[in-house]
């Protein structure tokens, strides 16, 4: 990967993070930086706070206590538009209203580059139709969201992330309800960006093969901590799996790509 | 009330009526021809993105309400000679007719398409931010709201001057208390209907009292000013209405594209930048604004906040700044229309514009329940 083009200095961090949504915190006290310029992927069972890790660390829910530090400072006392113009979110399964053309949805991505009369700079021009060069979605433009397959949908709202023109792209479970050639292809569109256009790719992803083979870094959380992070060989093994999803699992070598590849051992040696 | 009992209509306003449905249906269908046209419009400090299809319907429905309210100004039970009534209006206002133009008819078209304005405006703002073609001030009890409190003011004898005053309040108070009810750690759409829906039942309840508890005599004004109704509809009627339009357009304008957001969720609007509570709470307050001010001055008119919207929707696609405005004015469009009507249909007997807006908004809101039942 080319080191060379590395983002301006972004650095996302969250220190003594404690967030949750009643009197119990489902992130609890942790201390994490995003490492900046790779493909992150955040794996965990479910309830383990990999959703609410990414919603924290977006802006969109406020801490219990602790804090997000973007460059150093609480993102929560710094302009929302500043945050959003460099920490992007897509969430998981979002809905997009009917009647809502491609090309809508991808401009409204750049709302946190407008302003009151500045509404349609040609930036936000080009930012539009880069994003929708890079997602292969140009010639679908005009087509209403409802239309599209479940892969282009889903390529859309990619778009609309992209166009937002963040350096750090949070998504979460960005490959659930597609079959499995779309989602080798949104991981593939996702790689790219990061190469191409040096963007840092955090994702919650619940197959943790494709964890281990597009991610540079893998995050294991477990209740609300992080459990081990690090390359995917040193994380994705028997024994992290069966502490962290509590399943005796063998892990070998991916035929196609040498990364760990994870499968749940028989049930008669378990 | 008049004593006259109703009448049928004459074969020649039953025709008058056919031509224009089917025009009207002509010219929703040559909307179907253009496409959308964006066209980025750059100077040194402004910038924007204007769709000219957007712009071209505006402007059609413009000219069509500049025709209709000189039709308004020509027809009544009054006779006057031909164009006289648009001369009186505009140049020669000391005119023979002064009095049954400039005081009674011409207030009476302009207050129509200025609540037009208002109503659908206000159904737009709500039926976007819920995410939900059904809702409309009337629906969730804003418009009910007012005139609990203006049909209190009718039957306990108080000065006619409060009444729009006491709906403006019952509208805003209302407003809140849905909002209060359906707060919980934020407000989902679902919710803020389900408690709309049921305000708007008490409320109506409370009416019902009202109308049982106090002698029919004085009841008997609130009973008409709820159907909806611009009869004496005067010119400070007009100007309220104008002012109100003037303070709550800016806001709303600035609104939309944040609206525009929320609309893909709170969680995608709130990493664009947006707090989310804070422009939902103002979005609530400017589409309450919008239907209190209409209500108060020409009574819980139901239909025009549902249905305009919802058409304007489907010819000019999702909510923008200039489909906002597209809006208005077909709302003020079908309010002028729906009151000549209510005028003329079994004229010499005059209805209430309520029952021409809910005889048309009814069988659309079925329409639009059927459809949005069959939708995936």
């Amino acid at each position: 990967m080319p080191l060379e083009i590395r983002p301006q200095t972004m650095d996302l961090k969250t220190s003594d993070l404690y967030l949750g949504y009643g009197s119990s915190p489902v992130i609890d006290g942790l201390n994490f930086v995003v490492p900046a310029g790779k493909i992150t992927a955040i794996i965990g069972a479910n309830g383990s706070g990999k959703s609410t890790l990414l919603r924290g660390l977006s802006r969109v829910l406020k801490p219990t206590s602790g804090s997000v530090l973007l460059n150093g400072r609480d993102i929560h006392e710094q302009s929302t538009k500043a945050v959003a113009r460099q920490v992007g979110l897509l969430p998981q399964g979002p809905t997009a209203p009917s009647g809502l053309t491609v090309m809508d949805l991808v401009r409204r991505g750049r709302y946190p580059h407008q302003r009151i009369f500045d509404q349609w700079s040609s930036e936000d021009e080009t930012s539009v139709r880069k994003a929708l060069a890079l997602t292969k979605l140009s010639d679908s433009a005009g087509v209403l969201v409802d239309h599209l397959s479940g892969g282009q949908r889903q390529r859309a709202w990619i778009a609309m992330a992209l166009a937002q023109d963040a350096h750090l792209m949070l998504l979460d479970e960005p490959t659930t309800y597609l079959d499995i050639a779309h989602q080798v292809e949104i991981l593939e569109l996702l790689k790219k960006l990061n190469i191409e256009e040096a963007r840092t790719v955090v994702m919650v992803l619940h197959d943790i093969n494709q964890g281990s083979r597009y991610a540079d870094h893998v995050v294991a959380m477990l209740n609300g901590d992080v459990f081990i992070q690090g390359a995917p060989d040193e994380v994705v093994t028997a024994s992290m799996m069966e502490k962290v999803f509590g399943l005796k699992a063998v892990v070998i070598a991916d035929p196609a790509t040498g990364t760990p590849l994870c499968v749940p051992d028989a049930p008669e040696n378990a | 009330m008049r004593p006259e009992a109703i009448t049928a209509p004459s074969p020649v306003t039953l025709a008058v009526l056919v031509v224009s449905i089917v025009a009207v249906a002509v010219l929703i269908s040559f909307t179907a021809v253009l496409e959308p046209s964006p066209r980025s419009l750059r100077t040194k400090r402004l910038s924007m993105l204007v769709d000219l299809r957007v712009v071209r319907l505006c402007g059609g429905a413009s000219a069509l309400l500049v025709l209709l309210t000189l039709l308004g100004l020509e027809i009544g039970e009054y006779p006057i000679p031909r164009f006289q009534a648009i001369s009186t209006a505009f140049w020669d206002r000391a005119g023979e007719y002064s009095f049954v133009v400039n005081s009674l008819r011409f207030p009476r078209v302009v207050t129509a398409v200025l609540a037009g304005f208002c109503l659908a405006s206000s159904g737009a703002l709500f039926q976007t931010l819920l995410n939900n073609p059904l809702v409309s001030p009337d629906v969730i009890g804003i418009n009910t709201g007012a005139a609990l409190c203006a049909v209190f003011v009718l039957a306990i004898g108080a000065d006619v001057g409060l009444l729009p005053w006491a709906a403006f309040a019952g509208a805003v108070v209302t407003a809140g208390t849905i909002y209060l009810l359906a707060w919980k750690k934020g407000i989902t759409g679902n919710r803020l209907v389900l408690v709309g829906i049921g305000i708007n039942a008490l409320l109506a309840s409370g009416i019902t009292y009202l109308m049982v508890k106090f002698p029919i005599e004085q009841v008997l004004a609130a009973a008409r000013w709820q159907a909806g109704s611009l009869f004496g509809a005067s010119w400070s009627d007009a100007w309220t209405l104008t002012v109100a339009i003037a303070c709550l357009t800016p806001p709303a304008w600035i609104l939309v594209r944040r609206l525009r957001l929320i609309q893909l969720g709170d969680d995608m609007a709130s990493s664009l930048g947006l707090r989310v509570e804070r422009e939902r709470t103002a979005i609530i307050l400017v589409a309450s604004g919008y239907a209190a001010v209409a209500v108060a001055v020409i009574g819980p008119l139901g239909f025009v906040a549902l249905l305009v919207p919802h058409i304007v929707r489907l010819v000019a696609g999702p909510l923008t700044g200039g489909t906002l405005v597209l809006t208005g004015v077909v709302g003020a469009l079908f309010l002028l229309a729906c009151d000549l009507i209510a005028q003329q249909l079994f004229a010499p007997t005059t209805l209430p514009v309520g029952v021409i807006t809910a005889a048309l908004g009814g069988p659309y809101f079925l329409f639009i329940l059927v459809r949005y039942n069959r939708a995936p």
